[in-house]
């Protein structure tokens, strides 16, 4: 199926009215939007405007205090707040990724590069040793990281290389949603973007639909059809990525925007 | 000048004589919030049509509003009133999914600078719309060098990003990438603007085969002698400019 054809479908993930609160203080509030299949969504927003609180509710890694995440799963909509701990898991290892912005929250430091991707793939039942092996080669292809270092630990690896492997055992179970807290964070310009173009690619290839959270604007541009912005853990504007930016209508937006030489 | 445009027929140009681009009422303006909240009134009652085929030209002074015209249809821009149809799809009320959908197989768009994403190969930028379309990858790297070779950029670039090729290089390379699916519906913002005269021609004839083939074209040119050879018509945006009271 066409990418124009899945675009007509209903929403991946409706989000209806969600707030998560600190004690007093809120994390993430008001927030509602709908994700649709193939699309990306960036989230944009000052130091603790409530970015990855509100990511971290979505992947179920944090409960909210209220509000709906509908999920379309192979099952049909559920609401993934309130599904039972078992089901949200199988979810996460199945129909989701999560990128963290530090690749050893994401990455098992002990076990091989080939083990790291290996691993997930077993988490969904594969079973057959050579058939895994092959994937996992393929998949550290695909993210430039040569086979002859596939028995390598992640600590042997730089930055990059640790990130790119952190996408490689995120997306071989071929997911269809995937979280990214800050992945382009701390690297150098140019593994930035190359890890952009390999992100573009398999959103292409692969239909699947990214909610991507980050402070750079010229990342956003490039890699997001829409755009989200957050201020004080409520969303101040949201629409077309470059609409956002080009025309913005939020006096924090205006400012956030201005900020920046040329994006 | 109510013209329907929401017939199915749009696809087949061909056949089709009613406008692909329709523009009613529209108006614009910018709130400077962090500049004493200025309201800055900038467009007002703006219509226009432009018919399969049609190229129409947009001219006014510096300042006079067309590039804000153009950035409205292309969706970049938010209109504050009025409406905006592309073929079947009312850019000034689309949510952004629709709007997304429309640019990826009716509406083209060649801003004045390239954008990209650093370090891809500037054959993959050229056939990156074709990809998004589904076109299979051997095809659209065929169309895309095709473009290439007929802009005479040099064969031994198209390997690199074009981050670093000259400015009449990178404007090539973006009218390549604005080319290479027939869009039913075009946008070119000053397409001819620092190209050498041979490079020009070149252009001017890309322009020229696609409204041949159909396509509904809105320009901004400078360039006059382009503009007499291309535009069917001309618009005077300087119309459209509130009055200041
Ligand atoms: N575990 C926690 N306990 C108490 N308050 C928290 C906790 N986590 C986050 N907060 C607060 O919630 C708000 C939103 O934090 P969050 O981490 O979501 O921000 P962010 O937008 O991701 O910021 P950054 O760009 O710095 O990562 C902040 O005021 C933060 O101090
Ligand atoms: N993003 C923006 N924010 C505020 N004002 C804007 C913005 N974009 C355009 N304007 C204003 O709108 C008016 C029209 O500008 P526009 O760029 O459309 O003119 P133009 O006819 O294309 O001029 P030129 O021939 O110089 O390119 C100008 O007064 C300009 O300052
Ligand atoms: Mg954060
Ligand atoms: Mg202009």
């Amino acid at each position: 199926m066409s990418i124009l054809a899945k675009m007509k479908m209903q929403p991946l993930l409706s989000v209806r009215d969600l707030a998560k609160f600190y004690g007093g203080r809120i994390g993430c509030a008001d927030v509602g939007f709908d994700l649709y299949p193939g699309e990306v969504l960036g989230i944009v927003g000052e130091s603790g405007s409530g970015k990855s609180t509100l990511l971290s509710c979505l992947a179920g890694h944090l409960a909210p205090d209220r509000g709906e995440v509908i999920f379309d799963t192979k099952e049909g909509l559920r609401d993934t707040v309130l599904m039972a701990e078992a089901a949200r898991r199988r979810l996460a290892r199945t129909d989701w990724a999560y990128v963290h912005q530090n690749p050893r929250d994401g990455l098992r430091m002990g076990v091989s590069a080939g083990g790291n991707v290996g691993e997930r793939l077993m988490a969904v039942g594969a079973r057959h040793y050579g058939q895994i092996r092959d994937a996992a080669v393929d998949w550290l292809g695909r993210v430039e990281i040569a086979a002859d270092r596939v028995d390598d630990r992640p600590s042997a690896f730089s930055g990059g290389m640790q990130q790119r492997l952190q996408i490689a055992r995120n997306l071989v179970t071929g997911p269809r949603l995937v979280f990214m807290d800050e992945p382009t964070g701390g690297l150098d310009v140019s593994v930035q973007a190359r890890l952009l173009d390999l992100l573009r690619g398999l959103v292409r290839e692969m239909g699947l639909s990214a909610i991507i959270v980050t402070h750079d604007l010229a990342v956003v541009r490039l890699l997001a059809d829409r755009l989200m912005v957050m201020k004080g853990g409520y969303v101040v504007e949201q629409g077309l990525t470059d609409q956002v930016l080009d025309d913005p209508q939020h006096e924090y937006t205006q400012l956030l925007v201005s900020s920046v030489l040329q994006v | 000048m109510i013209r329907s445009t929401n017939i199915p027929s749009f696809w087949s140009p061909r056949f089709c004589r009613c406008d692909v681009i329709t523009i009613s009422n529209l108006s614009k303006s910018f709130t400077l919030h962090n500049q004493g909240a200025a309201v800055i009134p900038v467009m007002t009652g703006a219509n226009l049509g432009v018919a399969p085929g049609e190229c129409l030209g947009l001219v006014g002074a510096s300042g006079s509003g067309k590039s804000t015209l153009m950035r409205m249809i292309w969706g970049n821009y938010l209109a504050a009133s009025g409406s905006i149809m592309v073929g079947d799809v009312d850019v000034a009320k689309a949510a952004p999914r629709e709007i997304i959908t429309l640019r990826r197989g009716t509406l083209g768009y060649v801003s004045q600078f390239l954008r990209v994403v650093p370090r891809v190969p500037t054959m993959d930028v050229v056939a990156e719309p074709l990809l998004t379309l589904g076109v299979p990858a051997e095809e659209a790297r065929a169309r895309a060098m095709a473009l290439l070779a007929q802009l005479n950029i040099p064969e031994r670039l198209w390997s690199l990003s074009p981050t670093t090729f000259s400015g009449g290089e990178q404007q090539r390379v973006n009218i390549a990438r604005g080319f290479v699916h027939p869009y039913p519906a075009l946008l070119l913002d000053e397409p001819t603007a620092s190209l050498d005269l041979v490079n020009r021609e070149v252009v001017l004839t890309l322009i020229e085969a696609a409204k041949a083939r159909g396509a509904a074209i809105i320009g901004i040119f400078h360039d006059e002698q382009a503009r007499a050879r291309l535009c069917d018509r001309l618009v005077d945006v300087t119309q459209f400019t509130p009055k200041v009271a």
